[in-house]
């Protein structure tokens, strides 16, 4: 199952991550995260059918917050760190499509 | 090419994206307001600044099992959040949270009222809670500009099977979502404010030659209204159809993948989007910072007798057991606190008819100036069933109760008062009623003849009295004893 | 003055809080020994000398005008550089958040400011606190006081190396594999990770968020039990926080645990082990039966150290943990992206996605991009079930060997970190080397417990020897009253390394 990383592969995972990586880091990465992989792979000698998978440190239920307004920032609160702003506005480079 | 006509049959799934009408953002408690200026309903939370935390709204799960009650489905029961992962400016932590395997309501129905009568039921594959995106501003030519106030209000996604199956069908399915939503208080479900939007699946079955194809499925993205969806839906199934028959096999589902297209307004088309490599891989998984929800049966009881009758029930109740016509019980039953407010007076004492004629006349005039709902222009179960009693008695005449509406809707006032207070009131002073009677039966003797000789004229003539009375009265005196003396005074009962 | 910075942070308070000292006296103290030792250390990304006088003066001023003030009135404490405070920058020692600004502040960080805690300022870690030895900072290289040509352990180092340099009474660390305990195990302090959900992680920047607790980096126990009270219970903000009382961890402190059963976990004791950490743990076992403490064995299969045939060292905690961690750490990190705030390439930019990436790649260190990377790749489709899947569900068995070993014991003893700390430089070629640095750690926070790592002497060397308590669900009174009954015997607390006493 380990699974060697190639440079595609790298390269792939970097793009999901929207981390740009020079090609000389590709080769870098790609024997480190094999490496990593190989060494996490040793999960595969246990034997979990049946085990319920754990995502919380702690079985909490129902945290729920009663639908009554709280205190908001004033937009120049809110924008005090942004990159570049257009009045009141975040501003980043152009989207084209909105698709999402 | 293919010759000959082939059976076309659209295949129609819709995704509906509803904003749940709650005062404040699903995951922190900046309000969930519309219009306010840009980045001014925004908090470390919903700005995914560093180190926040979500906390879910307890309104927006309750509304979204409400929706997914009244569409049959099966609800609550153990529900958890998931991360859903891509970039994007209007989601500022890069990932939105959603569900993914649990969804808070699964595999339910709704009947969709079709414009022939017939009613047709679709099926919903699953409705789940998730968090809104901002808006990105495109006007300016070198960057875009990002307004956060939108940014993680909470949106109930419904799912439906692909059971719809023309452009016509998908506008009454999206309406009567729309209908849906509203009645149960869930959503103020306003286009114009972009809290519902529509997402169509749409491919074809064709039969030809003995042969069935399958076109590749297009998801047109983000309609914003009813008109778009329908002629969106339209258009595809005119594209799809074309590309079909210009290559029957290349064009086909198992060769083609799933295509995004969007809605260009202006040319009335869907264009192709271009594919992200990597648009499907969402990397879902389990929310860390957001405990699972598990709603036992109790709590979906209570949220249950919430949901109450739903419209389709309450038109047909209507028309049988208020005797409306179709078309009146329809208007009632658009929104739900509308008919609540008809069936509080009816509870009360009041005639239904003349209930209705006071909401549907007045009500809906003043509804339709002010761009909302009947029961949203300010009137009292008390009011409602008041006038229509005072009605009923003739204690206040057609024209003047007009006028207590209007008056008794901008004072919150009691309209008994109301029309005492602006004279109004029908006259019922006996006496006073004789002279006016017995004037006019003075001044008409050839009216008076007619009537107590009988026959073809005697109705009519009977009637001129009235309104001679009437109008000696200045429409005041009460109709009823009137008519009462009249037909007493000319020889009676052949009213 | 210079003895001021050597009394604990309860013998501070109670000086202050009886006029035996002024809070203006006490700051000025440490403001005075980060200026003489912080260029030899580099605890700290940022100092609040004048932030700290103001409120010292405050303080001094409530208590004049016999205004009661709160348990922590004048003791100076430092803050990891992810937590975030409405004053001063949260950078966590990344490039892409140097100039952020947090518009507001952590739960914690407000806590303590209630409880009259003076904030001295914000000390270094590994970025996002990502690593071990707190090498990974994009900002400088603290160094350990013991030995400065030997790391302080990680990510809050800076924290770790404050306390015992003397350069802060208190400090909060975080932890997520390890980052409180084995950096205070390095440094000879005391360093308690709370069991998750017992202090609230609102405005604690996310590395892996079901993993992730702050808690307090001390002198001693009782310090600890002071700075815990003071920061731990339910808060309404953290989704994940427990509506648990929190104890008077001090009241019951000196109190000693009667018929204590304390567990070995035998899996923590193999060949793996170095002698020197191993007799010193073996010591503090003798301390504690000496003490009416019983042991017993127990077992722990899944969080089993393996020794390869070339000697290196394996784990299913290590292995199941790089995948949770990193997974959430994705997820986490997805947000650091150049559009609302933090670092943005100046460069030009062909679309947004290219501004992302560019940013991204300037901003992060490189241990952050690998996880960021292994995160993405376990999560990706077609990989999500054979690593995150299959990670969550050993996270599962671990939790319940925890669960099993409870039964017939009430606190385990293992080492903190298999080695005392190492040469700057040592490990930072090899990322798995330097992962398993955690080895007897990461269990904890995979199965949410508690744990505080105390000192259990000194190596030949001359190096603090860390050694863990481990306790189940809510039990940090035990695990202090535990380490309180240890250290009063043993003389291990309040240490100090020689740098700090010359
Ligand atoms: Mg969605
Ligand atoms: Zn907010």
């Amino acid at each position: 199952m380990p699974q060697k990383i190639d440079n595609e592969l790298v390269r792939h995972i970097a793009k999901l991550g929207r981390i740009e990586l020079a090609d000389e880091q590709v080769g870098t990465f790609g024997r480190q995260l094999s490496a990593i992989l190989d060494y996490v792979g040793k999960l595969q000698e246990l034997n979990t059918d049946g085990i319920e998978p754990m995502a919380h440190a702690v079985e909490l239920r129902n945290v729920l917050a009663d639908d009554s307004p709280g205190e908001s920032l004033k937009p120049d609160q809110a924008l005090a760190n942004a990159p570049q702003r257009d009045g009141d506005f975040f501003a980043v480079p152009k989207v084209i499509d909105d698709s999402q | 090419m293919v010759e000959g006509d082939p059976d076309v049959k659209p295949i129609v799934g819709l995704e509906i994206h509803v904003e749940l009408h709650t005062a404040t953002k699903m995951f922190c408690r900046c309000p969930n307001r519309f219009g306010d200026p840009p980045n001014s309903n925004v908090c470390p939370v919903c700005l995914g600044m560093p180190g926040v935390l979500p906390v879910m709204n307890r309104k927006a799960l309750e509304l979204g099992i409400k929706v997914g009650l009244a569409l049959n489905c099966s609800a609550g029961g153990f529900s958890k959040w998931d991360r859903k992962g891509y970039y994007y400016p209007d989601l500022p932590k890069n990932y939105q949270i959603s569900q993914y395997d649990l969804p808070i309501c699964r595999d339910g129905w709704i009947e969709v009222p079709l414009d022939d009568g017939a009613v047709k039921k679709v099926r919903i594959r699953r409705a789940h809670l998730e968090e809104d995106a901002g808006k990105n501003i495109h006007d300016h030519a070198d960057h875009t500009g990002v307004d956060l106030n939108r940014a993680g209000v909470p949106l109930l996604e419904i799912v439906s099977e692909p059971d719809i199956n023309s452009s016509h069908e998908a506008g009454a399915y999206a309406r009567a979502m729309q209908r849906l939503v509203r009645w149960l208080g869930a959503s103020q479900a306003n286009m114009q404010m972009g809290h519902i939007r529509f997402e169509p699946n749409i491919n074809l079955h064709i039969a030809s030659a003995g042969k069935t194809y399958k076109t590749p499925i297009v998801e047109v993205k983000n309609l914003n209204s009813f008109k778009a969806l329908e002629a969106a839906v339209a258009f595809e199934i005119g594209r799809q159809t074309e590309e079909w028959r210009a290559d029957p096999e290349g064009f086909s589902l198992e060769k083609l993948s799933k295509q995004n297209r969007g809605w260009d307004d202006v040319r009335m088309a869907t264009v192709f989007q271009r594919e992200k490599e990597e648009a499907h891989d969402y990397r879902y998984f389990p929310e860390p910072d957001l405990a699972p929800v598990e709603v036992g049966e109790t709590w979906l009881e209570s949220i249950r007798s919430q949901v109450g009758e739903l419209p389709l029930q309450r038109r047909e109740r209507y028309i049988k057991e208020y005797g409306l016509a179709f078309k009146d019980a329809d208007a009632l039953t658009q929104d739900g606190p509308t008919g609540d407010l008809l069936d509080g007076a009816v509870k009360a004492g009041a005639d239904p008819k003349r209930s209705v004629n006071l909401l549907l006349g007045r009500g809906a005039a003043i509804a339709n100036e002010r761009g909302c709902q009947i029961a949203e222009i300010g009137l009292a179960v008390e009011q409602l069933a008041e006038l229509a009693k005072m009605l009923a008695d003739q204690e206040i005449n057609a024209t003047a109760a007009a006028k207590v509406f209007d008056l008794m809707i901008a004072g919150r006032q009691n309209p008994r008062q109301i029309a005492m207070k602006q004279g109004l009131l029908a006259v019922t002073d006996a006496g006073q009623i004789e002279k006016w009677v017995d004037q006019a039966i003075a001044d008409n003797p050839s009216a008076v003849q007619d009537v107590r000789q009988g026959g073809k004229k005697q109705k009519k003539a009977f009637g001129f009295l009235m309104g001679q009375v009437m109008q000696k009265s200045r429409g005041a005196a009460a109709a009823r004893q009137v008519q009462d003396l009249l037909e007493k005074k000319l020889g009676g009962g052949q009213q | 003055m210079s003895g001021i910075t050597n009394l604990t942070a309860c013998e501070t308070a109670s000086a202050i809080a009886a006029g035996k000292l002024s809070a203006v006296d006490v700051a000025k103290a440490y403001l005075a020994a980060i200026e003489r030792l912080e260029p030899a250390i580099c605890a700290y990304n940022e100092v609040f000398a004048d932030r700290a006088m103001d409120q010292a003066r405050q303080i001094d001023a409530a208590i004049s005008r016999g205004e009661s003030v709160g348990p922590l009135a004048g003791v100076p404490v430092a803050l990891k550089d992810n937590i975030c405070t409405d004053f001063g920058r949260t950078t966590c020692s990344s490039k892409i958040l140097a100039n952020f600004h947090s518009p507001y502040s952590a739960c914690v960080a407000e806590k303590l400011l209630a409880a009259g805690a003076v904030i001295l300022g914000k000390t270094n870690l590994d970025e996002f606190a990502m690593g071990s030895s707190t090498e990974n900072s994009a900002t400088r290289t603290t160094r350990n006081p013991w030995d400065t040509s030997r790391v302080p352990g990680g990510s809050s180092g800076g924290s770790a190396a404050a306390v015992s340099a003397g350069l802060a009474a208190a400090a909060m660390g975080s932890d997520t594999g390890g980052s409180i305990r084995q950096p205070a195990g390095l440094c000879g302090v005391v360093g308690l990770k709370p069991t998750y959900g017992r202090v609230s992680r609102y405005g604690l920047v996310a590395y892996g968020s079901s993993l992730d607790q702050i808690g307090p980096i001390t002198r001693d126990a009782a310090d600890c039990a002071l700075l815990l009270r003071a920061i731990a219970g339910h808060d309404s903000r953290d989704s994940t926080s427990l509506p648990a009382d929190v104890p008077d961890y001090l009241a019951e402190l000196e109190t000693p645990l009667k018929n204590l059963r304390i567990g070995l976990p035998k899996e923590f004791f193999g060949q793996a082990l170095d002698s020197e950490i191993r007799s010193a743990i073996d010591k503090a076992v003798g301390t504690y039966k000496s003490l009416g403490a019983t042991a017993v064995e127990v077992s722990l299969p899944h969080s089993r150290i393996d020794v390869g045939p070339g000697g290196q060292l394996s784990s299913y905690a290590v292995a199941c943990y790089y995948i949770v961690a990193t997974a959430e750490a994705s997820s986490n990190l997805a947000r650091y992206d150049g559009a609302h705030y933090g670092h943005r390439t100046a460069g030009p930019v062909k679309d947004i996605i290219d501004m992302y990436s560019k940013s991204r790649a300037e901003g992060f260190g490189d241990e952050v991009k690998r996880r960021i990377m292994l995160g993405t790749y376990v999560l990706s489709s077609g990989y999500y079930d054979a690593y995150y899947l299959k990670a969550m569900k050993v996270r599962r068995l671990i939790k319940n060997d925890f669960d099993e070993a409870f039964k017939s014991c009430d606190a385990l003893i293992c080492p903190t970190s298999p080695t005392t700390a190492f040469k700057l430089g040592e490990k930072t070629a090899d990322p798995i080397q330097m992962y398993l640095a955690d080895i007897y750690t990461i269990s904890l926070n995979l199965a949410g417990l508690p744990g505080v790592s105390i000192p259990a002497g000194l190596s030949a060397s001359g190096l603090p020897i860390g050694m863990q308590l481990v306790g189940p669900v809510l039990s940090e009174g035990t695990l202090l009253r535990a380490a309180r009954m240890f250290e009063k015997t043993s003389g291990t607390c309040n240490l100090m390394a020689k740098m700090v006493q010359s």
